[in-house]
């Protein structure tokens, strides 16, 4: 085997195994073995084993479902996704762009509270906003739904 | 070698007057003006405020991050096929350049992160593969600079610069493959007409940078190359280390 054979032959074998780890990461199902987080009905779906255990939830935030206490820094709303929904607890602000209908992911534990419900108790709450960039309609103002959201329902 | 030496050298004592730094001024007066511009034209975004504005560094950082890949995919192939040194050069000037970009998307990431998503960094898709690609072409980097012997660095950089760049697709369609907290690309259709010229003129001034640096970084290369095969020759003449 000549040299120039054997380096094409090497390159061959590298292109392959390249070609094979690409397809695997595209095709290979990584999604349904790691995601990133569950849906609301994801979570409920997998019964007993989810409960106490640290894992991230995903969807949208159910409009007029904001609950937010400003002397305690006591947050409850619930997460949609479909017709789906889980009742998320949460301590301190949340960021600045949480709002009725914005995307959201919390990290945290699916617990049985006290009256036998099941609260998601957030440790951390992350916005997941959508790829859209809009100025204000006229008389907007930017943040303001934030504000009054957050001052105004005051429980 | 002998003759890619002679080459080189002919065509650095022919060149024209090099108009490269131009490149480099003419991109850093767009930049300005592009930034000014896109701070007094663009309103604030109706949910984030004015941390829409991040978006004017942040994603021309990434788009030319991949273009300068693209170039080490490019440049390596054509290494691997004809073994041509100047390939390899440019790819390693591109794969520098390109490191820089990623590492700058990734901070100004972060930035924009903390304020909008709430925090700086958590490992969802497209921020751990954007993190990966960066750490592949450090990689490469170190690589290039622990192996002397000018044939094997090139085809294992080569190598690697290829693997490396593979990920950019990976990178740039892990919004849609899998589900993360990065949003999805925005589109003229979901940007208002207003964000989307300043981007486009920032992307181009990022462009324009990137060019000169990429061009500068693989003038130095070759000369560096040319002076040290000068050397070899020397040497073999008999004439000493005298560099």
């Amino acid at each position: 085997m000549s040299s120039t054979s054997r380096k094409a032959a090497t390159l061959t074998i590298a292109g392959v195994i390249v070609a094979a780890a690409f397809g695997y990461m595209m095709f290979g199902g990584l999604e349904s073995n790691v995601v990133y987080f569950l849906t609301p009905a994801e979570l409920v779906a997998r019964g007993e084993g989810v409960y106490d255990r640290a894992v991230r939830l995903g969807g949208q935030v159910a409009p007029g479902s904001v609950q937010w206490d400003a002397n305690a820094l006591d947050l409850k709303f619930r997460v949609r996704e479909g017709t789906h929904e889980v009742v998320v607890h949460s301590k301190g602000a949340p960021p600045q762009m949480f709002r009725d209908g914005m995307g959201v992911v919390v990290e945290g534990k699916y617990v049985r509270a006290a009256n036998g419900q099941s609260v998601f108790e957030s440790k951390n709450l992350m916005i997941k906003h959508s790829e859209e960039y809009r100025a204000p309609k006229d008389g907007q103002m930017p943040q303001e739904m934030y504000k009054s959201l957050i001052k105004g329902v005051s429980s | 070698m002998g003759v890619s030496v002679d080459r080189l050298v002919a065509a650095r004592v022919t060149a024209p007057r090099d108009p490269t730094p131009w490149i480099g001024v003419l991109g850093i007066v767009v930049l300005v003006a592009a930034q000014v511009y896109g701070v007094i034209s663009s309103p604030p975004d109706r949910d984030m405020g004015h941390l829409q504005k991040i978006m004017y560094v942040h994603v021309p950082a990434a788009w030319n991050a991949m273009l300068a890949f693209l170039v080490v995919a490019l440049a390596s192939l054509r290494y691997l096929w004809k073994g041509r040194p100047a390939d390899d050069l440019l790819a390693a000037s591109a794969a520098e350049v390109g490191a820089l970009l990623t590492g700058l998307t990734l901070a100004l990431g972060m930035i924009w992160g903390k304020p909008t998503w709430g925090v700086w960094w958590t490992w969802e898709p497209r921020l751990t593969s954007t993190a990966v690609l960066f750490f592949m072409f450090v990689a490469y980097l170190i690589l290039r600079s622990f192996v002397d012997d000018f044939e094997r660095r090139a085809q294992w950089s080569a190598v690697v610069g290829l693997l490396g760049a593979l990920n950019v697709p990976i990178v740039y369609m892990s919004v849609r493959w899998w589900r993360t907290l990065h949003q999805l690309q925005s589109s003229p259709m979901t940007l208002d007409s207003s964000y989307t010229w300043p981007l486009r003129v920032n992307a181009v001034a990022v462009m324009l940078l990137m060019a000169f640096a990429i061009v500068h970084r693989y003038r130095t290369a070759v000369t560096e190359y040319t002076a040290d095969e000068l050397a070899d020759h020397a040497a073999l003449r008999g004439e000493g280390n005298r560099v």
